[in-house]
């Protein structure tokens, strides 16, 4: 019975494998971004950038199709174009970052659903706003694992510095130019990532397995490096058990996953250790010292 | 022997000037306390100093010292208080200089760093997350760090403002073993007694320099008067200055 429900889909199903292992591999890159996106306040421009890739992908799809590649690399070279226009029009102008971002994202996302209208059918237009794990193939695997693989190197190069530009950036520039560099580095992980979880859970969703793992885990830890692991942990439980949902349920996929890490923010809101609801409803008895 | 000179500087923001026409020198080793009025361009020639700011006209000379070099406390930490980090890790910050990105830190950099945090009294608060300090006992973390720094020169922006009695005597102590250790200390302060006990320099500004030297022919009450008559707002309607630049 155990069997059949939990690892009889997996075993049996070589899309499901795959859509696992995709998941996994998500679960290992986003979340760590993520959590320095939630930590500096950035979780909405996470998503403003995910709308962003979109025209990227959209013109890539234009040219060659459903090609992973050109989708990919179109998905990228939107991703960073908007980051830096909008950074841009920010300082030469009046208006805020926040609002420029807006502004660059909302007509990106309009483009990019204009361009797949006109190119493709419905069934694409779905497959870009919400992406189709189970279709994913071996190239597109390798692509979602080396992504997750560069992005934990490069996080693991900028650590400190980006950190420190997190905590202190004053006391960072008096010692160091590194600051700018590991900002910038930061942002491509930001898109680097947004563009691996396109694929299997499209533009819309793709964020969501950076920011909601990372909010998991502000109730869960109060150092950084087990809020990251919490935040992996709960990225891959949640890949594992959305799959798994949608599968014997007969949902889509990609948003049964993130539906799950809804699930799971739910109970770390209300039970989590740090800060959750429950313990500030009714607290334990204060302590000596 | 001049650490710091100051040619003709003038520091400011859009073409108005914050610091006007300083002309001076820091000698190396020397113990100087930057006095003036809120608006007397303290913070301003700190920042001039080291390298966050650069001049409207004039040089500063640091003797071949790189500006990164040089330890700097601001008034105002930008620190994020809610970031999940405890104080030995913001401690071990200061040892930036030496380790780089990647360096790695040693035991013999724990026992520094562990040194540092004893230094300021702060042992057994190694693992408390930055966001459950005080006021004081943020200062102490932040001189801890600056202890590590190891630095020949040390600037530090109104080191005392909003601290307790106890907490600023112990971090005097440490302002004084530094100065025992022959660095560079500046200190922008407000507390004239205090400066009067402590310093044997005094540099008194009011956007122009009006006295420097030894602090009991500095601090004299008709040159705090003095200071005190300065405007603090820009003016508007200024023309460009017509002093000869060197």
């Amino acid at each position: 019975m155990f069997y059949a429900v939990f690892i009889a889909p997996f075993a049996e199903f070589e899309f499901m494998r795959r859509a696992l292992v995709g998941s996994l591999a998500l679960a290992l890159g986003a979340p760590p971004v993520g959590v320095f996106l939630m930590l500096r306040r950035m979780s909405l421009i996470g998503d403003a950038m995910a709308h962003a890739i979109l025209p990227g992908a959209a013109i890539g799809f234009l040219l060659a199709g459903l090609s992973l590649f050109a989708m990919a690399g179109g998905g990228l070279i939107a991703g960073f174009l908007i980051a830096l226009g909008a950074g841009l029009i920010a300082r030469a102008t009046e208006l805020k970052e926040d609002a420029s971002l807006a502004a660059f994202f909302l007509v990106a996302l309009a483009l990019g659903v204009t361009i797949v209208s006109v190119k493709g059918s419905n069934v694409d237009l779905m497959h870009f706003l919400f992406g189709s794990v189970l279709a994913v193939d071996d190239l597109t695997l390798m692509l979602i694992v080396g992504i997750s693989s560069l992005s934990l190197v490069v996080l693991a190069l900028i650590w400190r510095p980006l950190v420190l530009e997190c905590v202190d950036p004053g006391f960072l520039r008096s010692v160091s130019r590194a600051g700018a560099p590991a900002h910038i580095a930061f942002l491509a992980l930001v898109v680097l990532n947004l563009v691996g979880g396109f694929q299997a859970l499209g533009t819309l969703l793709a964020v969501g397995v950076m920011i909601l793992p990372a909010v998991i885990s502000r109730f869960c830890a109060r150092d950084i490096t087990a809020m990251i692991g919490v935040a992996v942990a709960s990225a891959a439980i949640c890949g594992y058990a959305g799959l798994l949902v949608s599968f014997h349920a007969n949902l889509p996929s990609g948003p049964t996953i993130i539906l799950a890490a809804g699930a799971l923010y739910a109970v770390s809101v209300l039970f989590g250790p740090v800060g959750g609801l429950l313990w500030l409803a009714w607290p334990r008895r204060h302590l000596e010292a | 022997m001049a650490q710091l000179r100051f040619r003709n500087l003038t520091l400011g923001y859009e073409r108005h000037p914050a610091v006007h026409h300083l002309d001076g020198e820091v000698a190396a080793g020397a113990l100087v306390a930057v006095v003036g009025p809120n608006g007397a361009g303290k913070s301003t020639l700190f920042k001039g100093i080291v390298g966050a700011l650069k001049p409207l006209a004039g040089a500063i000379e640091r003797d071949g010292l790189n500006p990164r070099d040089i330890a700097y406390l601001p008034q105002v930490a930008e620190i994020d208080r809610s970031f999940p980090i405890n104080v030995y890790d913001v401690v071990a910050m200061g040892l930036w200089r030496a380790k780089g990105a990647f360096g790695g830190i040693g035991g013999k950099d724990h026992q520094a760093i562990e040194a540092a945090i004893a230094a300021v009294g702060l042992t057994g608060f190694e693992r408390r997350s930055i966001g459950t300090l005080s006021g004081g006992q943020m200062q102490r973390l932040l001189f801890a760090r600056l202890l590590l720094q190891d630095a020949r020169v040390i600037v530090l922006d109104e080191p005392f403002t909003a601290i307790d009695a106890k907490t600023a005597a112990d971090l005097l102590e440490l302002v004084r073993k530094w100065h025992g250790e022959r660095r560079t200390v500046l200190a922008a302060l407000h507390d004239i007694d205090l400066v009067r006990a402590n310093f044997p320099q005094a540099l008194l500004l009011a956007r122009e320099p009006v006295a420097w030297g030894a602090t009991g022919e500095v601090l004299t009450a008709d040159n705090l008067a003095k200071a005190r008559r300065m405007c603090e707002a820009f003016d508007e309607y200024a023309e460009a200055c017509v002093v000869a630049a060197e």
